[in-house]
């Protein structure tokens, strides 16, 4: 069965690469966004997924990686001219690594539902932080920047349009994707996921779990941010509303609905979701979350491998 | 000046501590008893207040709004934990997190739905005042406190006394045993989570008038909840009461200083602290 | 005094239940019975799956294959608080009484079951306090400050308010001094003499073959002999066979 898993996953994942790669060329602009945009959360969710799905440790507080990843990233386009995308990922990833090490630091300390609860109140924290701290973070309004160039400094400058900044996305989360997928399948991950099979048994074993826990956190943290880097790019705008944890439930909603630990499902989760939320829109207009939400704890109770679960062997072989 | 001021804060606190004890006591009881925790508790608290609203507005009573906000939900709680958290016994307690998640935000929506986004009020039962320091206090606040402590009081003897209360104290104890025994635990968890909504539903109506009832009060209200239930020790009664006054108390002096909305940070702070230096509860005499 | 054990149907008959514990294949196929009003005993060595059996008698625990029957009926799968009902009660192997909760408020989680008046309430009290006077006493401490005897007693005490016809005891004598280990055994020959079945699983070989009139035999999760008690304490090799000793 493995044998022919990897032609499978390479054909599967071409595939599914050159649909994104033409998707700008054929949709209409609001289409267009919409593929970015899954992309970006996906990219959100995924790095979730490394801690929910292969480490066992439910974070609810991936809104504050995602939040400081974005205003690290306003932060650099406004106070740096002309604004510099790399600089903007710098400044967004050593944000959303500065918050990683705290809740590294309770990842060693604090377990399950106590862990969970408290990166809730983490990204609260922040929430609050951003939003009453005006002067510095535009407090309830937010900050609205301009669109960096695409730029490597002595070759080449030009700035975004729709297909290149989607392409860009798409090179980005691709890239993520690939690391993150030879991340998890290689000894380091397989550790990860013994410690969420059996924590006590793994430590009895030898490994020092702390230290897994800590880099685990680390990396998931990192690639959250990234996300909301590229968020920033995207929209041009930072706003508290994207560090409030209702966010970080719903990225804990993509990775359940598209199935933890497969890595790609959480992508798929995010999808559907936003899908869902789409098409309920133009029903049930801005209380689209009734029907989503009814469908999301049916899922929970009915189907909680989620849609892509029973590919999770498959995936980690 | 300083100390009158200290003082009304502590009036405060003690008051918003009343109401927190009461939304709390009922998310600890559910926890200790079938390891749930039930993040739609705020929309249990919130849809109360507007059940009260509706009440109040048909019949004009807020008494009799407060009966009825508590039977109703406390049923609303019971469908929900039939439906919804049976099924999930016995399975990985993320799934139940998850699923009272979703749950919150399909209550919560549909709140908006059905009310819209305009708060509504719900008027004080009594009017007047008495001065206290260089403020003119309302009585019905005092009022919110003693009710609060009047309805934690009549639990804690129905747990003490009565033959269901040591069905519920045995079933939270050791629900195997319980079992063995011939208490029907299945629907003793039934019940558990109907009075916890039916307390959170009371809070609701209580709170009402000192704000606006719409469809995002569960919000702020589910967080300091669950800070105070982990403050408090999970599943200790006792402890989840002093943690309530505490950390309301710690929030009201902080508004000295600093807005109300930067004044929830201490109850984070707490939280955080708690969970580092005594993670079985600040008030926790001896580990469960 | 052997009651009407030949010819009676079985009150509990357990046939060939496989039980796991997650992928832990226990049961391999475990069938006794017991009659109405018998002690059975259930020996063997530890993690043979004698505490599985009582177990899945209980409910506590759903085989993956198997019936349990009970007076005739099937009862494979129903809660454990029906079982409580019926006539099943069980006292576990770590006593597990309700720590919180005061010796008086443990006894009443099997005494108010309802359908009792008050009349036959106070009756029952009163037998359980005739068999075990420091619970009288102690009645309104908490379980926790009990000693481990006297935990013990609580535990057998509180499994008589549910008026069993059978009692499920698990390991009653480990941990206790010989001198309530007597005291374990006249409580038993006391049930016995009162018409209640018990399915006893002991280390305790010469208390269990005293009290016992038929025994059971375990080896690694199924039942590998079954003989009369009279007739293993003559030919006492075949148990030093299966307990190790």
């Amino acid at each position: 069965m493995s044998r022919h898993s990897p032609v499978a996953f390479w054909t599967g994942f071409t595939l599914v690469l050159v649909l994104l790669i033409v998707a700008p060329l054929v949709l209409p602009e609001f289409w267009r966004r919409f593929v970015t945009e899954i992309l970006i959360w996906g990219l959100l969710a995924m790095s979730s997924d490394i801690l929910i799905g292969y480490t066992g440790m439910v974070s609810f507080g991936h809104s504050a990686f995602f939040g400081l990843g974005m205003y690290g990233a306003a932060a650099a386009l406004l106070s740096v001219k002309p604004p510099s995308l790399w600089l903007a990922i710098v400044y967004g990833l050593v944000a959303a690594a500065g918050v990683a090490v705290f809740v590294a630091y309770f990842s060693t300390r604090l377990r399950d539902i106590y862990f969970s609860i408290t990166t809730l109140i983490f990204s609260q924290i922040f929430y609050v932080i951003i939003f009453t701290w005006t002067e510095v973070t535009g407090g309830e309004n937010g900050l609205s920047f301009r669109r960096p160039v695409l730029a490597i400094p002595g070759l080449f400058s030009m700035p975004f349009d729709s297909n290149t900044l989607h392409w860009f996305v798409l090179a980005v989360v691709t890239v993520s994707y690939l690391v993150l997928r030879r991340i998890t399948q290689s000894p380091f991950g397989m550790v990860l996921q013994s410690i969420r099979e059996n924590e006590p048994r793994t430590r009895a074993v030898g490994y020092a779990v702390e230290q897994y826990k800590i880099v685990a956190v680390m990396l998931s943290g990192l690639f959250a941010g990234l996300a909301g880097v590229l968020y920033a790019v995207h929209n041009r705008f930072a706003a508290p509303d994207y560090v409030f944890f209702l966010i970080s439930g719903e990225v804990v909603i993509f990775n359940v609905m598209g199935g933890i630990g497969t890595l790609v499902g959480p992508l798929v989760g995010a999808a559907f979701f936003l899908l869902l939320r789409e098409g309920f829109s133009r029903f049930f207009t801005e209380f689209y979350l009734i029907p989503v939400g009814v469908i999301f704890t049916a899922m929970v109770i009915f189907m909680p491998q989620g849609l892509l679960g029973f590919l999770r062997r498959r995936l980690n072989e | 000046m300083l100390l009158d001021q200290i003082l009304i804060q502590t009036v405060n606190g003690i008051v918003t501590g009343m109401i927190l004890a009461l939304v709390a006591s009922g998310l600890t009881l559910i926890f200790g008893i079938m390891d749930v925790v039930n993040f739609a508790h705020g929309e249990l608290f919130m849809l109360g207040a507007y059940v009260g609203v509706i009440t109040i507005v048909a019949s004009g009573s807020f008494w009799l709004a407060l009966v009825v906000a508590t039977l109703v939900i406390a049923l609303l709680g019971a469908v929900i934990q039939i439906t919804t958290l049976r099924p999930l016994l016995g399975r990985d307690p993320l799934t139940t997190i998850l699923a009272t998640f979703g749950l919150s935000l399909v209550l919560q929506n549909y709140a908006l739905w059905q009310f819209g986004p305009v708060a509504r009020k719900i008027p004080e039962p009594f009017t007047g005042h008495f001065t206290l320091f260089y403020l003119d206090y309302p009585w019905y606040r005092l009022a919110i406190a003693g009710l609060s402590a009047a309805i934690i009081g009549a639990l804690w003897l129905f747990l003490k006394f009565g033959t269901y209360g040591i069905w519920i104290r045995a079933t939270t104890q050791d629900r195997v045993m319980a079992a063995a025994m011939g208490i029907p635990v299945p629907w003793v968890h039934t019940a558990v989570f109907a009075i916890g909504a039916g307390m959170a539903a009371a809070s609701g109506v209580l709170f009402g008038p000192l704000v606006g009832v719409n469809h995002a009060m569960g919000l702020d209200w589910v967080l300091k909840a669950f800070i105070v239930v982990v403050v408090g020790g999970m599943g200790n009664l006792g402890g989840s009461i002093a943690a309530s006054i505490f950390i309301s108390l710690l929030e009201a002096y902080a508004s000295l200083w600093v807005s109300p909305a930067q004044a929830v940070i201490v109850s984070f702070v707490a939280l955080i602290l708690t969970l580092l230096f005594r993670p079985t509860g600040l008030f926790v005499p001896t580990p469960k | 005094m052997s009651g009407s054990a030949s010819a009676a149907a079985p009150l509990v008959s357990v046939e060939e239940i496989h039980t796991y514990y997650g992928k832990s294949h226990i049961l391999h196929g475990v069938s006794l019975e017991v009659r109405p009003g018998e002690v059975v005993g259930l020996l063997g060595r530890n993690g043979v799956g004698k505490s599985t059996t009582l177990k899945t008698v209980m409910g506590l625990v759903k085989p993956s294959r198997g019936e349990v029957r009970y007076e005739g009926r099937g009862i494979t799968g129903l809660p454990p608080h029906r079982l409580a009902r019926l006539g099943i009660a069980y006292v576990p192997e770590d006593r597990r009484i309700f720590r919180l909760l005061t010796v008086m408020e443990n006894l009443r989680t099997g005494l108010d079951r309802g359908g009792l008046d008050e009349t036959r309430k106070q009756a029952l009290l009163d037998k359980v306090y005739r068999y075990f006077p420091v619970l009288a006493e102690r009645r309104n401490q908490a379980g926790g400050t009990l000693s481990g005897g006297e935990q013990q007693m609580l535990a057998i005490a509180r499994a008589m308010m549910l008026e069993p016809k059978i009692i499920l005891l698990d390991e009653p004598t480990e941990g206790l001094m010989p001198r309530m280990v007597s005291q374990i055994s006249h409580i038993i020959e006391a049930l016995h003499q009162e018409g209640v079945a018990i399915l006893l699983v002991e280390q305790n070989v010469p208390l269990t073959l005293e009290a016992c009139q038929r025994v059971y035999l375990m080896e690694k999760g199924v039942v590998r002999h079954h003989a009369g008690s009279a007739e293993l304490r003559a030919d006492p090799a075949v148990i030093h066979q299966y307990m190790g000793i």
